[in-house]
């Protein structure tokens, strides 16, 4: 079977205010909207064009994290993905350790692409896709803004620093997504209904063999320092002024 | 002590500046012994320039023609093979050492951390997550070799110091893979500044409007030598090339002055200005979020303001 495995964590919204904890324990999660990844939802979207295409047959959508992480599971299936697999952790996952995990996914499902996000905007670590491109010793095109797939390989054009940047992969590989690369679909309600039927299969993550002792611990965490609220001209004249008198034109 | 491998990126034979903040970001640590590599088909010219920031105490060139275009897959068995006796594994948080070093860190079975910002010692490390809405300290156990990214606009670039240190060149034994192949890299062309090194930065919105119309920050740009920057609503609807994009995203930028033309400043768009020195803004409504981290704000029509601001500006010459 020609299958597609999708990375789908669960975030706070990209719309929410984040306010850090005054005791510096962490961010306030309680009854803040959670999501999928935004890039989560564009690699979603992008393995379901690619299977409307004929180009792949399965889409396997995997999360990491408690049983809350569900719900945005749900939506997947919801946007169109076939089967669902939740990893039941509680504990918080390094990047390297959930690229193991979903290392063990891969060697299970056997897809011949993985689409991951860029990165997480929890976490903005963007290392899980390549940790597991090179766990699995197969290549990665990150940052993804398009992708062209035959049925050996994939030609990929990569949002860097200097522009746009075209690779060739072989397949299997591991992509992972820009914003740019496609608008995800919104859910349906009868899509949703039918969601609730789609597979979705629990796997402890103690039965992966993976050690997931975390060794970054987090000391504190705090929020940035506020910049001075500014002041505001009337007019250009007292603006140049402005900018003359600190030396910047 | 520790033990530095820094892993330079450059381009067209010439050493990109955030190896030179990655080396002030690893001098932070104590005694640190620092070491850069350089991977390259051709990597002489580069390894002269890194020889001579301050504070290096040898350069190593790996050279090979498989090491042309710094591909993630091929490069990072090779700095593997050279990191195993080093504590500390640095890159730029640039697209090339994002997409590098989770790979090395893989091989090493070392944890990774991204866009650090202030090193505290050789175990103790402060990163931004949640957009930069929330900043992390955190420490790993002594003796934990370590892989991390440097966030350029949190650290100066070295200076070139008195004397140069030792090239040496190297052939770490590895397996490089032939699965992955350049086609091709489309940069933009421009004589601007770069936008991550620039002194000043001008900045357009979604309120540009179109692709022609953003002809007046350009404008405004080369009066004042600065780069240009956009906002991901601009640079979405092709007003502007995606390598101008600044924010969470998009590119980091620590210049002097910033001015944001029409960008309501999102925060994934603060993010990428937060280490800007002096914030302007220019939005015709008042309430734009933009004007909670300006210095300066100016309320009205961009269309009327940018072109007066470059006349006066020309002006106080
Ligand atoms: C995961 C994720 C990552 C993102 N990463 C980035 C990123 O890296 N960088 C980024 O920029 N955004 C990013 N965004 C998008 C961000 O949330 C905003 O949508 C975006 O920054 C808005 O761009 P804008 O300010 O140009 O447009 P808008 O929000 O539409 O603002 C346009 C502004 O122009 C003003 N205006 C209109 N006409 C005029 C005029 N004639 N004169 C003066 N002012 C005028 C309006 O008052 C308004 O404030 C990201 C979003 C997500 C979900
Ligand atoms: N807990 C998780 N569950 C599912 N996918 C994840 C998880 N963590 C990371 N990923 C995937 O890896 C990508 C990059 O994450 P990161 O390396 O944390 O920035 C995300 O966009 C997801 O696709």
């Amino acid at each position: 079977m020609k299958r597609i495995l999708v990375g789908i964590k669960r975030v706070v919204d990209y719309n929410v205010r984040i306010r850090v904890k005054p005791d510096g324990s962490g961010v306030m999660l309680d009854g803040v909207k959670m999501s999928i990844n935004p890039f989560d939802e564009i690699a979603l979207e992008e393995a379901l064009r690619i299977k409307e295409r004929g180009q792949a047959e399965e889409i396997v959508v995997v999360t990491m994290g408690p049983t809350d992480c569900q719900q945005q599971l749900r939506t997947a299936l919801a946007m169109g993905a076939d089967r669902a697999l939740h990893i039941v952790t509680t504990e918080a996952l390094e990047p390297l350790t959930g690229a193991k995990l979903l290392h063990k996914i891969v060697e299970r499902e056997q897809p011949f692409l993985v689409i991951l996000g860029k990165q997480s905007i929890d976490g903005d670590n963007s290392q899980t896709g390549q940790m597991l491109a090179q766990l699995w010793d197969r290549p990665q095109a990150t940052f993804a803004s398009k992708v062209e797939l035959t049925d050996s390989s994939a030609k990929v054009t990569r949002e860097v620093d200097a522009g746009l940047e075209t690779l060739e992969v072989d397949l299997p590989a591991v992509i992972t997504v820009d914003l740019r690369l496609n608008e995800p679909r919104y859910v349906k309600l009868p899509d949703i209904m039918k969601a609730k039927k789609k597979p979705l299969e629990s796997l402890p993550v103690a039965d992966l063999g993976v050690e997931t002792k975390t060794r970054i611990k987090v000391l504190k965490t705090e929020p940035p320092a506020a910049r001075q609220k500014g002041k505001m001209v009337k007019d250009v004249t007292e603006l140049v002024e402005a900018l003359r008198q600190k030396g910047l034109v | 002590m520790s033990e530095i491998l820094i892993i330079a990126e450059h381009a067209g034979g010439k050493l990109n500046p955030a190896t030179a903040k990655c080396v002030t970001a690893a001098s932070s640590i104590a005694g640190a012994k620092m070491t850069i590599a350089v991977f390259a088909a051709d990597g002489a010219a580069v390894a002269a320039q890194a020889a001579k920031l301050a504070g290096v105490a040898k350069v190593i060139t790996v050279d090979n023609a498989a090491n042309q275009h710094a591909l993630a897959a091929v490069i990072a068995p090779q700095v593997a093979a050279l990191a195993k006796s080093y504590t500390h594994v640095f890159g730029p948080s640039t697209t090339f050492g994002k997409d590098l070093m989770p790979r090395v860190a893989a091989l090493l079975d070392a944890p990774q951390l991204s866009d650090v910002m202030v090193i505290e010692s050789a175990t103790r490390f402060v990163r931004p997550t949640y957009a930069s809405n929330a900043i992390t300290t955190v420490e790993v156990d002594a003796g934990t070799q370590v892989v991390a990214t440097i966030r350029s606009a949190s650290f100066t670039a070295t200076p070139e110091g008195s004397s140069t240190a030792p090239i040496e060149s190297a052939t770490p034994s590895a397996a490089l893979p032939s699965h992955t192949r350049f086609v091709g890299l489309a940069a933009a062309k421009s004589d601007r500044p770069d936008l991550q090194t620039a002194a000043r930065v001008i900045s357009g919105g979604r309120a540009l409007g179109s692709a022609d119309a953003f002809k007046i920050i350009y404008s405004l740009a080369e009066q004042l030598g600065a780069g240009v920057g956009a906002s991901r609503a601009a640079v979405d609807a092709g007003y502007a090339p995606n390598d101008m994009q600044v924010g969470q995203t998009g590119k980091t930028v620590a210049p002097d002055l910033y001015i944001a033309c029409g960008i309501s400043g999102a925060i994934q768009h603060l993010t990428g200005i937060k280490d800007a020195r002096t914030i302007v803004a220019i939005n015709k409504d008042p309430e734009a979020p933009i004007f909670e981290v300006a210095d300066f704000g100016l309320v009205g029509d961009l269309f009327t303001i940018v072109p007066e601001l470059e006349k006066q500006i020309a002006a106080t010459k």
